[in-house]
């Protein structure tokens, strides 16, 4: 199977990633190549077969109790932040 | 010092043929002196190493010493490192300071172990090669035009140069075994769950899993015990006690069945390689092991379901990196969405942004059913032959894989061709199984790896034959000219 221009502007988008001209006629291959692999999944015969989410069968999410576990260290951890201000977050204007 | 394994550097800080401070200013050096040629790590630590050697001195003249107090090791550098640089091979993560550690670096710490740096790694543990590393390809120690395997590259590499008698590695899909056979290691990758992927940065959840990469299988057994158990910070842990993993090393093979894994004695394994593992099933057979041939038919699929259900799980996974809270943010964005797809087209290198784009695809409208469940389906199929071929044999023996190392740039244009070295590896991370490679000869210059296979926690089980090999064998003592 082979992808197009727009397949691969689509799926660029919807993965929120930037890809300059240079990069799509490579990806328009590379994924093409990927997509046609993974067809072989086709020839298995899976009738009736339940899928697998998980690789340790019946293991079950443990819950805990909701109490507080963490301390507060907002201000260590926004020393990571591209931008930050007065203990906030700062991104460009959302709404106009 | 340099030639010591994990467990006889231990006995000689014991009986204070050196001190910590001498073992790591020594290891140090080494690192320093082959980072120009193997670029193996990331961030190298000399100060805060010193210091935690100077504090294993102290704890081992005090008589308070831990297994591991006063080993130089270093961590893949996805392993969150409190107040060191964390940067997952990534130009998203260039800058990244982790405000914690992860489980694995807390427990390698609180053992003693003394922390040298962060290694190179292929970039978010996406490659086979580690050439998508942002930080620059990381080179082979046995043949430097050579690559080392991916990701745990640079973690792979350092053990073979003997630049550190052990490292810590994460196998998504191979990313332990296959450099360690690539490099002439032991590297062990543990059952789903065995150890804790709590500040791992995660690639596919439901594949991830850490383990440890070293010169023999007798350190695997000391570092995996004091990296395994239960941690309530990972909802994927499991709550099962951790043997002595070295108790049941010495147990005799006497009785041991041993499948042979026929589809991967297939028309893609170099006959040359193929060689070298029929030579080391030899030596199982002849301390009184059974060889049996398994088929598991499902098992060719490995590669295709790996495909569809890791990138997928890698498309959820790096959605996180928006360029608000850390990581790479782009200049000037005009507005949000500017600012998510240039951070993130800029911060992402070409193999990730392939994998997130793949799992995009296999995940959107209309192509979730033909691609993500049919996937799923396809695993359940290979897990329920692994669960089959275990009522049959204690352990599964294969290639780690198809070939030896290739050659810095042979493969990097072509994505499906790379997928495809890890062909023999895949299957058990499908199927959560714990897999080790040992070295078991050359091709040439450069070394091949052998894979034992065993069920859910039996890495007792399959540490116990890898070291039984390495107790007949000599090729994990073997060493690169020019690091001997």
């Amino acid at each position: 199977m082979s992808l197009t221009r727009r397949d691969i502007d689509n799926i660029a988008h919807l993965a929120r990633l930037a890809l300059t001209e240079a990069e799509i006629p490579v990806y328009i291959d590379s994924l093409s190549r990927i997509i046609e692999l993974v067809g072989e999944l086709d020839h298995a015969a899976t009738a009736g077969v339940v899928p697998m989410s998980h690789p340790l069968p019946g293991l079950t999410q443990r819950q805990r109790a909701d109490a507080v576990t963490e301390s507060d260290r907002h201000e260590l951890f926004q020393r990571n932040a591209p931008q930050a201000m007065a203990g906030l977050y700062l991104v460009p204007k959302v709404i106009e | 010092m340099h030639s010591e394994t994990v467990t006889q550097l231990s006995a000689s800080l014991r009986q204070r043929k050196f001190s910590a401070t001498e073992l790591t200013q020594s290891l140090l050096a080494r690192v320093e002196r082959a980072q120009p040629e193997l670029n193996a790590f990331i961030s190298i630590e000399a100060e805060s190493a010193l210091a935690a050697a100077a504090a294993a001195d102290r704890r081992l003249a005090a008589g308070d010493a831990p297994a591991l107090t006063g080993i130089p090791i270093a961590h893949k550098d996805l392993f969150c490192t409190e107040g060191v640089r964390t940067t997952c091979g990534s130009r998203m993560l260039a800058n990244f300071v982790s405000p914690y550690d992860a489980t694995v670096v807390a427990r390698l710490r609180a053992a003693g172990s003394v922390l040298v740096g962060k290694t190179n790694m292929d970039e978010f543990a996406m490659g086979s090669s580690n050439e998508t590393s942002y930080f620059g390809p990381v080179r082979n120690p046995w043949d430097l035009s050579c690559v080392p395997g991916g990701s745990s590259g640079g973690s792979a590499a350092a053990v073979a140069a003997r630049l550190l008698p052990a490292t810590t590695g994460t196998d998504t899909g191979g990313s332990i075994r296959q450099p360690a056979a690539l490099c002439g290691v032991t590297g062990l990758k543990p059952t789903y769950g065995r150890v804790s992927r709590f500040g791992m940065v995660a690639f596919a959840s439901s594949l991830d899993q850490a383990g440890v990469l070293a010169r023999s299988a007798e350190d695997c057994a000391l570092l995996l015990g004091v990296m395994a158990g239960f941690d309530t910070r990972d909802s994927t842990s499991v709550d099962a006690p951790v043997p002595d993993y070295r108790a049941s090393l010495d147990r005799p093979l006497q009785g041991l069945r041993v499948g042979l894994l026929q589809e991967f004695f297939d028309k893609g394994l170099d006959p040359k390689v193929e060689a070298c593992i029929r030579a080391g099933l030899e030596v199982l057979r002849g301390q009184g092991a059974q060889l049996k041939e398994v088929s598991l038919p499902s098992l060719p699929h490995s590669v295709p379901t790996y495909y569809v259900v890791a990138p997928a799980e890698c498309s959820s996974n790096l959605a996180r990196f928006d360029g608000v809270r850390f990581g790479h943010r782009c200049e000037n964005p005009r507005d949000l969405t500017d600012m998510y797809e240039r951070s993130r087209g800029e911060g992402f290198g070409a193999e990730v942004k392939r994998r997130i784009m793949t799992g995009t695809y296999v995940l959107s409208a209309g192509y979730y059913d033909a691609y993500y469940l049919k996937a799923q389906r396809v695993r359940a199929l290979i897990a329920e032959d692994f669960k089959r071929a275990f009522t049959e044999v204690d352990v599964l023996v294969s290639p780690t894989t198809p070939t030896p190392a290739f050659a810095i740039g042979a493969k990097m244009n072509d994505p499906v061709t790379m997928y495809l070295n890890d062909i023999y590896t895949i299957g058990a991370n499908l199927a959560g199984l714990p897999g080790i490679s040992v070295p078991c000869g050359f091709v040439g210059a450069l070394p091949v790896g052998m894979q034992i296979i065993g069920g859910h926690f039996t890495e007792e089980r399959i540490l116990n034959v890898a070291h039984r090999f390495q107790l007949e064998t000599d090729w994990h003592k073997r060493a690169p000219e020019g690091y001997r």
